[in-house]
């Protein structure tokens, strides 16, 4: 099977290129991070992260023939050749398919990602109804890959001011927790310019998302709560 | 050679559950602390965890901290250590509730309270009904968990180093720990991070097997570098082989699918567990499934055209709870086993999956180990925590879900034990001039390495050799011969060789470090195992085939310097109740 594969080693190389490999596959491998590791035999310098290899740590996302996804739980098999694996786009590359997730992470911190509730806990769980713990479903399963932030103009042109749609999935994920008392504090937040309302609804993000989630539907919810407490 | 330092009040080894349950509680009391691990902290290992979190909240079936105690006790067949099981069964509502205050999603009952299901091992009673234990977030609760304390961690404003590896610990000539060297993986730079406390949560190493649940990072780093310390390591003959990883791909398939009703089969379409357990079933203790399998597949009554394999039926439970409940688990059936679960069953079996041995500790998260007055002296400035620990809560056999409630409440305590301890050690000590100096020797070695072996062949002999000689059922001619053949392997290890040289996030030089560390473990795991002539728990010997309390009611250590084994006594007095004393083992 053919591959072509961005590579770029800051240590030795003046610019990135293309390296073409062309490897035979075992039965076992099943998935693109199978191919990927075969690869990684011959040639032990293409740097990659990997770790869970079933698609829940979120560590393998590149670009893939042109989309990006995670090389795990994709099938290797129905892939059009040469696969042309690129790193995440929009994002500083450090090496190969490795790249700077600093800004990525920066904006997921800014949304305060953590429950905000400030009345002392009870002595047991604090209660909360099945239909409200299902307000949660498609939210918190995010496994903070950026396949969905990485796809979307927004967040190429504005990474710096654009929270983009993973931070923004999880802005709604403490939004929408009945345990949560931060609603207000939060949508302060995101009233901004730039922070929401730079998402211009392309939908790249939820056309990408490994993991089925919609983080496309989160933000119109976000919007919809803007728009409620001003009237 | 002068190597960067940097100087805090703790360093902690290590970002799944257990290090950022202990992080937590040191950022919170204001300690400087850092936190270094090889991958984004969410991407650790603990994500993968998917059946639950046990802890007798009672909140389905009546249930109590001691039934839970004495469960634990009869899983580990008898080799846990009573005080330690106490302490954890009894923290475990309260870290369970403490985790749902910092904003964790468990799924719900109707009357709001935390949902939970039934796991393998579980009674009511002291062995009578099967108790429902298990406070799961679908089949996701170790991912769930592990972003829940990242969050938390986040709002402490815990300092991590990300993709840092550790290389050694560091000691003084009086044995204390000062801290550890490690590499940043982004640069290839070395630094020395000193610390008056040094907490290792490095996870498991599951990765010695060809066939094996674990992550590639599951590395055993943490064993390696205590190992390479003079620090013995304990139990090792003991590794969980779980009875259903998917088959040809090892990817775990959750004991909440059997909690949730489902069940195995033979190529009859036998439910055979019912000749094995007939009480339990399919929720007998893990290491009872997995040897039931192994024979199913010996005698001939496995499936497929190897008759390698079984199945695991669920699609009785119906779409809506397989939906709702097992959702994770239907994504990697379809994706990697080409069944969905609602229509067909999941072909399994039997995986290797956890390590219930590792660093010798108390209950209190301190390593211990034999120094000149007894079996148990705490090494100065040193703490472990979770799978890398051996507490030891899991004796021969961890229940399923009993390893979130070990990271969760010996994070815990080992943060409030750093903190009681370091109002007393006020100050670094000394640190000698060469403590990084073994770490910079490997690191050469691999630079300078000419003609040496490729770092994924051996990799592959080693894990080959595991799992042909110290698999589910052990031979004593296979453990004889397996320990000359992981003995070579661990001296091909010493000449590897890698061809990337570049200082920038080389994963080679990575990989071939890790491959030091398994060579370490693997080494540990089967030179114990051939030693243990007994059959408890997980270890199962073909030639001693049943549990042996008068000679055998012991913990194995390892020292890796000579491979020589000692041995120290099971800590059978409980904290305030009444002791559980050895008796045979059925479910």
């Amino acid at each position: 099977m053919k591959f072509s594969i961005y590579r770029f080693d800051p240590d030795k190389d003046e610019k990135p290129y293309m390296q073409d490999y062309e490897i035979t596959l075992e039965p076992a491998d099943r998935m693109l991070l199978d191919a990927l590791i075969r690869i990684k035999t011959v040639d032990d310098s293409l740097s990659l992260r990997r770790s869970c290899r079933e698609g829940v740590c979120g560590s393998d996302a590149m670009n893939i023939n042109g989309r990006n996804g995670l090389a795990c739980i994709t099938p290797v098999k129905g892939l059009r050749e040469p696969v042309e694996l690129r790193p995440l786009p929009g994002l500083p590359v450090i090496r190969d398919l490795i790249v700077d997730m600093t800004q990525f992470f920066k904006q997921y911190h800014s949304i305060k990602p953590y429950l905000i509730n400030d009345d002392p806990p009870p002595e047991t769980e604090r209660l909360q109804s099945p239909e409200e713990r299902a307000e949660l479903d498609g939210l918190y399963e995010c496994i903070l890959c950026a396949c969905c932030s990485t796809a979307c103009p927004s967040f190429w042109w504005n990474p710096d001011k654009y929270v983009g749609p993973a931070g923004l999935l999880q802005a709604y994920r403490f939004l929408a927790d009945s345990r949560d008392q931060a609603t207000a504090e939060r949508l302060d937040y995101l009233e901004d310019p730039y922070r929401l309302f730079r998402c211009h609804s392309i939908m790249n993000c939820t056309d990408v998302c490994p993991k089925g989630l919609n983080p496309m539907e989160a933000i119109s919810q976000i919007k919809t709560m803007m728009t409620k407490r001003t009237i | 050679m002068t190597v960067a330092r940097r100087k805090f009040d703790a360093v902690i080894v290590g970002a799944g559950g257990g290090g950022m349950r202990a992080a937590l509680q040191l950022s919170e009391a204001g300690l400087k602390v850092a936190v270094l691990s090889k991958v984004f902290p969410t991407r650790s290992h603990t994500v993968a965890a998917q059946g639950g979190i046990a802890a007798a909240l009672g909140n389905v079936t009546e249930d109590n901290w001691h039934w839970h105690m004495y469960d634990t006790v009869k899983g580990s067949d008898y080799l846990g250590d009573q005080d330690a099981i106490e302490f954890m069964c009894r923290q475990a509502s309260e870290v369970v509730y403490e985790l749902e205050h910092y904003g964790m999603p468990f799924d719900r009952l109707e009357n709001g309270k935390i949902y939970q299901r039934p796991f393998g091992g579980q009674s009511q009673n002291f062995g009578g009904a099967q108790a429902t234990r298990s406070c799961a977030v679908a089949d996701r609760t170790g991912h769930a968990m592990l972003h829940t304390l990242y969050q938390r961690n986040v709002r402490a404003n815990t300092q991590f180093f990300v993709e840092w590896m550790g290389l050694d610990l560091i000691r003084d000539e009086h044995g204390d720990v000062l801290g550890v060297s490690a590499l940043d993986i982004e640069t290839g730079e070395v630094m020395i991070l000193q610390a008056r406390a040094t907490l290792f949560a490095t996870g498991g190493g599951a990765r010695i097997f060809s066939a094996s649940t674990n992550a590639f990072i599951n590395t055993g780093d943490g064993l390696a570098m205590a190992a390479r310390a003079g620090v013995p390591l304990q139990d090792m003959e003991f590794w969980q082989f779980h009875p259903t990883g998917v088959y040809g791909v090892g990817i775990l398939i959750s004991e909440a699918v059997r909690g949730e009703g489902g069940y195995l089969l033979n190529k009859d379409g036998e439910r055979f567990m019912e000749r094995y357990a007939p009480h339990a079933k399919d929720l007998a203790s893990r290491d009872v499934v997995s040897r039931a399998m192994t024979t199913e597949i010996k005698e001939g009554r496995a499936c497929g055209r190897d008759a390698d394999h079984l199945l695991l039926k669920l699609d009785h439970l119906g779409e809506d709870v397989i939906k709702a409940r097992l959702p994770g688990i239907r994504e990697i059936a379809i994706k990697f086993a080409h069944a969905d679960p609602v229509r067909e069953p999941i072909p399994v079996v039997p995986t290797a999956h956890y390590m219930m041995g590792g660093i010798p500790t108390n209950f209190h998260g301190q390593v211990v180990a034999p120094y000149k007055t007894g079996p148990e002296e705490v090494v100065q400035g040193f703490y472990a925590v979770g799978e890398c620990a051996c507490v030891s809560v899991h004796g021969a056999n961890r229940l399923g879900t009993n390893s979130l409630l070990d990271i969760l409440v010996f994070g815990r305590a080992a943060g409030n034990q750093i903190i009681e301890d370091l109002k007393r050690n006020t100050h670094h000590k000394h640190l000698p001039g060469d403590a990084a100096d073994k770490a910079l020797a490997r690191l050469a070695r691999l630079d300078s390495q000419k003609d040496g072996e490729n770092v994924a062949q051996v990799g592959d002999m080693l894990r080959k050799t595991m799992q042909a000689h110290c698999g589910v059922f052990r031979f004593a001619d296979l453990l004889k011969q397996g320990v000359d053949k992981i003995s070579e392997v661990a001296e091909r290890v010493k000449n590897t060789e890698i061809r990337d040289k570049s200082r920038v996030f080389n994963t080679a030089r990575v990989e071939a470090l890790e491959l030091d560390n398994l060579a370490e473990v693997a080494v540990a795991t089967m030179v114990s195992a051939q030693a243990r002539k007994e059959s408890r728990g997980a270890h199962a010997r073909d030639d001693f085939p049943h549990r042996d309390d008068d000679k055998w009611l012991k913990h194995t250590l390892y020292f890796s310097e000579d491979r020589r084994l000692d041995y120290k006594p099971v800590r059978l007095k409980p904290l305030t109740v009444e002791s559980f004393p050895p008796k045979a083992r059925t479910y």
